[in-house]
């Protein structure tokens, strides 16, 4: 890099000014990277402090009780955690088959008038705020869910303990139907830049075995599938965090049932409903301590989505 | 400026002391033009291709080498607003009464840059094309695998690491991964565009012995920027300029003693 400043006085100035401003605007970047990363750390230590209450009250107890009864001292998270995993295990099982279905369409088939209105759409999807999936949740998916969906589901599949109890229209099938139309636009987004991120030559060596439309199109998703893992765990990521439009329809019982059809709680949600009432310091540390868990598992799955994603964009720049 | 080859006697004596049919032509183009929107890449093409003989086409980038391939097999379905007027006849029938998928079997695709199946193994590659379709060959997996990977030369390279996956190879290793995968599907005729231009010298000869010995059993046609290659590996040129087809003979006869101007100007690298 020296090699090239010239002897003349000058020029050497022009060249070792121009390398201070971008030292400084190097060393300025660093640190609001470092910035962000305070940030989440002092976010973690926090969290990890004012749980301490609870953490010596219950130990690892607080994973594995189900009891959370404020009045009597006692706090286990494990109702909260069955809430959130089922709800969006369930937006998941809704939400792929659309959101693949939607996303091969985008990168594959659709004629480009079609492909950039869709687009558009499914980021105003993305954009509406949580608490409008909320509204929309009680207003009009509950009493859908309790006069029409959830009796026809007892009606065929009744036999199935998921789908007996009362239809009450809340419930964790409501919560996962919301979860899901809230992830479907990540899900599709990244999956069809990722479908789009495999190169025509791939899709010509297909067609020109003599593949059949489906067939290449099988052939991208093989070349996809990490990728497509990546956008599902990170939709996963995203309905195990959602606070607002999932507490207003889920139910907010802390119980444990079989049945979706039953009312019950988040992580997210109970934080959400107790810390403003929460006037115990057990009781406010073990909400905090739900907080932990919840920041623990939503970074493990967005790490292993993005790496994942990672893998394969980084693939496709290669060839 | 159009020349269509008059079959020459001696060639077809020849042929026929091989115990061919040589009164069949693999692929007959009448007048085949493509255009890409209002743009014309080749215009009205005529061009015979004799079954089991290796047909060079040659030109300056942009004359419409890859054009005229790609409409062979007719590739040209998969970007819109292509038009591909004129006929074309590929093993004595019209292209338009083939179905589509029959016609790609029948005639095969090797591309410039090798593009293997990235997540598929060494073995799957090859017998990718029934993998896609999940059609039954008559033939074993195994015995397809093994005569396709040694028709093209792959074998002793590979032999013991079959389910390795196939981006593992070299470029060279895989260009010929991507010719028996092209076998496999019992091609008749195998249409080839710049199959050595992103592959080193050593690669590149292993590619043209392959040519030359597949020709007892395949129709070739490889484009080639390479006028030693086509003078090596072929028995006719076409030479194309601008969209049209120039000349067209037996190799020996363009590259010494070309009958337009222009073909003479480019081989002897006047310009192109
Ligand atoms: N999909 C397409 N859309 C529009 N124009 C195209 C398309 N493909 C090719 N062309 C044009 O058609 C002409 C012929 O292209 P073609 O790829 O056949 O050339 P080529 O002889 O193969 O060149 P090269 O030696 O560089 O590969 C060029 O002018 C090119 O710009
Ligand atoms: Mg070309």
């Amino acid at each position: 890099m020296n090699k090239s400043i010239p002897p003349h006085g000058t020029e050497k100035v022009i060249i070792s000014r121009k390398k201070f401003s971008d030292l400084i605007f190097e060393n300025l970047t660093f640190v609001f990277a470092l910035m962000i990363l305070g940030i989440v750390l002092w976010i973690i230590y926090e969290m990890y402090f004012y749980s301490g209450e609870s953490r010596s009250a219950f130990g690892w107890e607080f994973i594995w009780s189900n009891e959370w009864e404020p009045v009597r001292k006692e706090f286990g998270a494990l109702a909260f955690v069955y809430g959130t995993a089922v709800s969006s295990i369930l937006a998941l099982i809704i939400a792929l088959p659309l959101s693949l279905g939607v996303a091969i369409f985008l990168s594959e088939l659709a004629p480009k008038i079609i492909k950039s209105t869709l687009s558009f759409v499914i980021e105003i999807l993305a954009a509406i705020p949580s608490i409008i999936f909320g509204f929309w949740g009680i207003f009009v998916l509950a009493p859908f869910m309790r006069s029409d969906l959830q009796p026809f589901l007892q009606k065929y599949f009744g036999y199935l303990p998921f789908f007996q109890g009362t239809p009450l229209g809340t419930g964790l099938l409501t919560a996962g139907i919301i979860l899901a139309i809230m992830i479907i636009p990540i899900i599709t987004a990244i999956s069809r830049d990722v479908l789009k991120a495999i190169p025509q030559s791939q899709r010509e060596a297909a067609y020109a075995l003599g593949a059949t439309k489906w067939e290449a199109i099988k052939m991208a998703l093989l070349n996809a599938k990490s990728g497509i893992l990546g956008a599902t765990v990170l939709g996963f990521g995203r309905a195990v965090g959602e606070t607002m439009a999932v507490t207003m329809v889920i139910g907010n019982r802390a119980d444990i049932n079989i049945s979706f059809f039953e009312p019950a709680y988040t992580m997210a949600s109970v934080i959400a409903n107790e810390f403003a009432e929460a006037s115990e310091i057990l009781h406010l540390s073990s909400l905090i301590e739900v907080g932990l868990l919840l920041f623990g598992v939503t970074f493990l799955i967005n790490s292993f989505a993005r790496l994942l994603i990672f893998s394969v964009t980084r693939n496709a720049e290669g060839r | 400026m159009k020349v269509i080859l008059d079959t020459e006697l001696k060639f077809e004596e020849h042929q026929k002391l091989k115990g061919k049919d040589s009164s069949k032509f693999a692929i007959t183009t009448t007048d085949l033009s493509v255009h890409f929107g209002l743009k014309a890449a080749i215009k009205k093409i005529n061009l015979k291709i004799r079954r089991n003989t290796v047909t060079s086409i040659i030109g300056p980038s942009g004359c419409g080498k890859s054009t005229l391939l790609r409409s062979l097999n007719l590739m040209h379905e998969l970007t819109p607003r292509t038009k591909v007027t004129g006929t074309i006849k590929i093993l004595d029938k019209d292209i338009t009464e083939y179905d589509v998928i029959n016609l790609r079997n029948k005639v095969g695709m090797v591309f410039q840059k090798p593009n293997p199946f990235p997540k598929m193994s060494i073995y799957e590659n090859v017998i990718s094309g029934y993998k896609l379709s999940g059609k039954n060959p008559s033939e074993s997996f195994d015995d397809i695998v093994e005569r396709c990977l040694i028709h093209s030369a792959l074998w002793d390279e590979v032999k013991d690491r079959l389910n390795k996956p196939a981006i593992s190879l070299s470029g060279g290793q895989q260009q010929r991964l991507c010719i028996a995968r092209t076998i496999a599907i019992n091609p008749e005729i195998i249409l080839m565009d710049e199959p050595t231009s992103a592959l080193d010298p050593l690669s590149t000869m292993k590619i043209e012995k392959l040519i030359h010995d597949f020709k007892n059993d395949y129709t070739i046609i490889i484009v080639t920027h390479n006028m030693q290659q086509a003078a090596r590996v072929s028995d006719f040129t076409a030479f194309m300029f601008i969209g049209d087809l120039v000349e067209f003979d037996k190799t020996k006869k363009l590259f010494t003693v070309p009958t337009v101007k222009l073909t003479e100007e480019y081989i002897t690298g006047k310009f192109g």
